[in-house]
């Protein structure tokens, strides 16, 4: 179970409404026990993926990784995920996704519609790297 | 010994250490001591023999694919991290 506060899903949804129709993103950061997951901060990263692709596309640079991981083990929280839009496209993992993915990673996906977050789903990749499995998303 | 920083989602493979001492004198030698310690991190790490496309290894501030790669040397004072390049689509 993944647990939300909806003050943050309300500044997810802002950022990815503002980048649509391009995809935007960033990373979770919050408490882990077992597969439990607390998210207490969320932190907007720029996408860097080529101007023209960025429809389809996100990445983040490895110094955007290392910088919030040094921050989340400075503030005693864990790097527990990343989140990203699919801009008029549902909130389901593309095989390009599952392709990039670790495990024991959530992995939140917003569905921006029109320019409107739509729909708001978790998932995590199996320990064999196969597929991804959706994860109970709870608002609090 | 040279130190490797393992990525936050990998750690549950290392025994939840955030930082693992290996040894070995180029950066191949020292993943694969940590890999034959860690197995259970090989499968995400590497394709076959190859690493993962989506997995970078930083020696200090240098990504080694800017450097000699896998055969990139180090030393005992090495500081090894291992950073996911995060892409979606």
């Amino acid at each position: 179970m993944i647990e939300l506060p909806r003050s943050l899903q309300g500044r997810i949804h802002e950022q990815l409404q503002g980048t649509y129709p391009n995809e935007g993103g960033g990373f979770l950061l919050g408490r882990q026990d077992g597969e439990a997951v607390t998210i207490v901060d969320v932190h907007p990263v720029e996408n860097v993926f080529e101007t023209e692709e960025q429809h389809h596309r996100y990445a983040m640079t490895p110094q955007d990784w290392a910088r919030m991981e040094d921050e989340a083990d400075a503030r005693g929280l864990a790097l527990v995920g990343y989140y990203h839009s699919h801009p008029d496209h549902p909130a389901v993992p593309s095989e390009y996704d599952r392709a990039h993915a670790l495990p024991n990673f959530v992995y939140i996906i917003v569905s921006v519609r029109g320019g409107q977050a739509a729909e708001t789903r978790a998932w995590r990749l199996t320990d064999d790297r196969t597929v991804f499995d959706e994860q109970r998303l709870l608002l609090l | 010994m040279a130190s490797i920083k393992i990525p936050t989602p990998l750690r549950q493979y290392t025994g939840n250490n955030a930082e693992i001492t290996v040894s070995g004198a180029t950066v191949g030698e020292a993943l694969n001591d940590l890999t034959t310690r860690y197995p259970a991190l090989r499968p995400h790490l590497y394709d076959g023999d190859q690493l993962r496309n989506f997995v970078n290894v930083f020696v200090g501030d240098e990504d080694i694919r800017f450097l000699y790669e896998l055969d990139t040397p180090i030393d005992d004072s090495t500081k090894l991290r291992i950073i996911p390049a995060i892409a979606g689509g």
